[in-house]
């Protein structure tokens, strides 16, 4: 049987991760002063899966680290070896490693075993009686000045048919001896002496005789006990071991005993011999046969596919039993024609491969969309009664049929909902990795720091949680690197030594809010504006209010630590992370307070694929607003507007000047320019900066489908993706970021104005 | 036709070896854990129990424990799957009552040619 083991490594790839995220989470958990036996089995558990899968699906490497892993692992288990805090971070940089080999085997290419080796080394060193401290650092010396330290695999045990003498000259070995005699009891584990029987006959040629004299009498006799046991003869080529096996399950609850039989074979035979071995087999059994006493053991020679693969063709053909659709199935598989082979490139699409990846879906949310689509059918099928009503459409018809269309809304909203929820997961799969983070960056920063999650059951749409995480790092970076305070700093400010950090995720509306607290020292926002204005980000009179200067915290090129640190503090960063949330459609804001600490609060979409818009007109064409983009909408004043040369317009707005963008003229929808006056301005806010974009009218405020541009059409700057509306129309969602980006002279209009009217 | 019940919280391992064992014509039911295994066997009879030893909820240890517990599995060949590194495991496996095992890592055709050994 040749089955394809490739199908099953996706599952098994899924599976590893989930289960070196879980000892990650056991170990950062484990307290090692007092280990719970249930979260070190659950760590032993959980390397022990992905050893043995590793080894069955042939990923050699990932096998031979985790199989020292568990065993120092099954030690700790059993309480013959202690854990230390040196320990844990050892078992945490072999979860890293793990996790390394087996992304790299799941991109396809080899991966890099360096540091598993390492490992391997190091926790042999243990295992040899080392503690985890002494053993890194034995081995990290060792791996500097290039001693090699391969992942010792356990010395292979010296097999009797090691010890066995093979055949030489005239004596030559042609088949074993045994005696088995199985205890009383044996029955009872579910071995059966009848099937070890047959399996021996599947080795060779068997001659057995059963030993009688020990089944009492019948009124004394226990059913479920073995009185019997064998003497037999097995003519073969195979090795003892092969005999052994046989035997594995029961050797300690039986006598064995195999020795070889060797026969006398002149020289000259001997290459007969081993081409065919019938007959020799033949003389034996003769031989065996006239000794009235034995009992020939069950029909015919049975050769095991091992057998057959040995023997030459001929043999095969005569020794083939009823069926055996196995052998030629191995043939095809090698006669198979080779695949063309392709000119290898280094450049192997293995991104997109990992790419497509599978989730995991509980099976209630499946219920719940076959159940829809069940409903869905019933409405189809009744509106579908009406529609083949005829002619005779009366009252009673144009009711039921009002009836059924809104039916058939209420599935398809309820359906849209459940198909969306399958995309939905738990935000605990991004908060998960940032225990061992924020515990990584406290003890290279020297400072104590408790993270604490809550909401992490909160769902969010898989692409969005995936964008969201970087940004999340970084923030907790920052909290880590600049919020929390060094302990002896703390004190002296009378707080606890030890930080905190609240991670907390929840729904509000159709948005997801992730809230990330610390109780450092928090932002110093009179340093901010120094910077700014340093920087030449504020003009050096101009006035900010509190929420303004916060702001400049997200501005390009600015950090307000004096030293740039290993972790964060490089300039960029925090413009980066707004950025990257405003492409999700989210926001970010801050709240602090001196000594007490900050809130950044991340406002995202629950989903991608659909946003809640303002429908606007343009000329003849409908445009849509994400209303998260939207800070308000207003009638434009005329006197407000002020031309700059160069045409472009900037309008006053609280004393705020904002460039002002016609889409019609952007977009080229009217021959004449429209007079601002009948018209409606809506002011738009991306990264800090505001535009206020002209419309003819603003219409309804409605849920849209989002349809990629990009995949449809292609980039348009200004536009984030198209919809399709209710009378069948594409209208374009406006992209607030590219609008901004499209404005370059009308913002630069826009600050000399600014400037202008400070001076 | 050869009915067995398929025991790994690993769903990759159950995967193939439940995949290998209909491909091969039995009639394979799976269970994810010991006491999944156990609920399912006491409504069901099998021809043979295939079980991990490491499971979360119930080990195979104590699956193999209770399902000789009961009249009609006193006699049923359970396998332990098990690593090479268990020697212990497969001892205590045995004491509970298990018939053998399969060690881990194995291919399609080394589990359908012990499996042979126990059935039919």
């Amino acid at each position: 049987m040749s089955i394809d083991l490739s199908q099953f490594h996706a599952v098994f790839f899924e599976e590893s991760f989930e289960g070196l995220e879980l000892m990650e989470t056991s170990l950062l958990e484990l307290d090692v002063d007092a280990p719970d036996s249930e979260q070190i089995n659950t760590i032993f558990r959980a390397a022990h899966s992905i050893k043995g899968g590793s080894g069955t699906f042939g990923f050699v490497q990932v096998a031979e680290f985790t199989h020292i892993l568990e065993t120092l692992l099954d030690r700790i288990r059993d309480g013959d070896q202690s854990i230390d805090p040196d320990g844990i971070e050892l078992f945490l940089q072999s979860v890293d490693c793990l996790r390394g080999l087996l992304e790299g085997l799941q991109a396809e290419t080899e991966p890099d075993t360096t540091r598993a080796k390492q490992l391997a080394g190091v926790f042999q060193a243990v295992l040899d009686g080392g503690s985890y401290a002494d053993s890194a650092n034995v081995v990290k010396t060792n791996a500097i000045t290039g001693a090699p330290l391969d992942a010792p695999t356990g010395s292979p045990e010296p097999t009797l048919s090691d010890v066995t003498p093979t055949s030489s000259g005239t004596r030559k070995q042609i088949g074993f001896s045994i005696v088995f005699k199985p205890e009383e009891d044996m029955l009872k584990g579910g071995n059966d002496p009848v099937r070890m029987l047959r399996e021996l006959a599947t080795l060779g040629d068997i001659t057995s005789h059963a030993n009688t004299d020990q089944v009492p009498d019948f009124d004394q006799l226990v059913v479920d006990h073995c009185y019997l046991s064998w003497d037999i003869e097995l003519l073969t080529t195979c090795e003892i071991d092969d005999i052994e096996e046989v035997f594995e399950w029961v050797e300690d609850e039986c006598e064995l005993s195999i020795t070889p039989i060797y026969a006398d074979i002149s020289s000259a035979t001997e290459q007969h011999y081993s081409n065919s071995q019938d007959d020799a087999i033949d003389k034996k059994i003769q031989q065996a046969t006239a000794d009235g006493q034995r009992l020939v053991m069950p029909s015919g020679p049975l050769p095991s596919l091992d057998n057959l693969q040995l023997a030459g063709p001929g043999d095969v053909a005569n020794n083939l039993p009823n069926s055996t659709p196995a052998v030629p199935s191995v043939e095809v598989a090698a006669a198979k024609p080779a695949p063309p082979t392709q000119p290898k490139s280094t450049a192997k699409p293995k991104a997109a491969k990992v790419e497509a990846s599978s989730i995991r879906v509980g099976i209630d949310k499946v219920d719940s969309l076959i159940n829809l689509v069940g409903e869905l059918v019933i409405t189809q099928s009744m509106l579908g009664q009406m529609g083949s009503a005829g002619d005779s459409i009366t009252d009673e018809h144009i009711g039921n049929l009002r009836e059924g269309l809104v039916q058939l809304e209420q599935n398809t909203r309820e359906l849209q909902d459940s198909v969306m929820r399958i995309r939905m997961l738990p935000i605990s799969f991004t908060f998960n990795r940032f225990p061992r983070m924020v515990r990584d960056i406290s003890i290279q920063l020297g400072k104590q720091v408790q993270l604490e999650l809550s909401g992490e059951n909160t769902e969010l749409d898989k692409t969005v949680m995936e964008k969201i995480s970087d940004p999340m790092v970084h923030l907790i970076r920052n909290a880590l690197d600049h919020g929390i305070e060094m302990p002896d700093q703390r004190k002296a400010a009378g707080k606890p030594e030890v930080g905190t950090i609240v991670l907390n995720a929840f729904h509000q509306g159709g948005n997801i809010v992730i809230e990330m607290t610390d109780d450092g020292g928090g932002i110093d926002t009179e340093r901010l504006l120094t910077k700014a204005r340093n920087n030449g980000l504020v003009g050096e009179n101009e006035q900010l209010t509190q929420e303004q200067k916060l702001d400049l915290l997200f501005s390009p090129g600015l950090s307000t630590v004096e030293e740039v640190s290993d972790l964060s503090g490089r300039g960029v960063g925090m413009d980066v992370v707004r950025r990257n949330i405003q492409e999700l459609s989210g926001s970010v804001e801050v709240s602090t307070e001196m000594g007490v600490g900050s809130t950044f609060r991340i406002r995202l979409p629950l989903t991608l694929a659909i946003l809640d818009g303002q429908l606007v007109t343009v000329a003849d064409q409908t445009y849509i607003f994400p209303l998260v983009s939207i800070s308000e909408s207003l009638q434009i004043d005329s006197a407000k507007v002020n031309n700059v040369a160069g045409g472009s317009d900037v309008y006053n707005l609280r004393d705020e000047y904002i460039p002002i963008l016609c889409l019609d003229r952007l977009f080229g929808l009217r021959q004449e320019a429209k007079v601002l006056q009948d018209s409606l301005l809506v002011v738009v806010e991306s990264e800090g900066q505001k535009v206020g974009v002209v419309v003819d009218e603003l219409l309804a405020q409605q849920q849209v489908v989002i349809k990629s541009l990009e995949e449809n059409y292609t980039r348009v700057q200004g536009v984030s993706g198209a919809t399709i509306l209710g009378d069948g129309t594409v209208a374009m969602i406006v992209d607030a970021l590219g609008l901004s980006g499209l404005a370059g002279n009308e913002i630069a209009a826009a600050q000399k104005m600014a400037i202008e009217a400070v001076a | 036709m050869t009915k067995i019940l398929a025991v790994d919280d690993s769903a990759s391992m159950r995967q193939m070896v439940v995949f290998t064992l209909q491909s091969a014509g039995y009639e394979v039911v799976e269970a994810s854990d010991g006491q999944k295994a156990l609920d399912i066997a006491k409504g069901t009879s099998f021809d043979l129990v295939l079980s991990d030893v490491n499971m979360p909820v119930m080990d195979g240890i104590e699956l193999v424990r209770e399902l000789r517990q009961i009249d009609a599995y006193k006699y049923t060949p359970i396998l332990m799957l098990t690593t090479e590194t268990a020697g212990d495991k497969k001892m205590a496996g045995k004491n509970a009552g298990a018939t053998g095992w399969v060690v881990k890592p194995f291919n399609p055709d080394k589990l359908l040619a012990t499996i042979k050994k126990v059935t039919g």
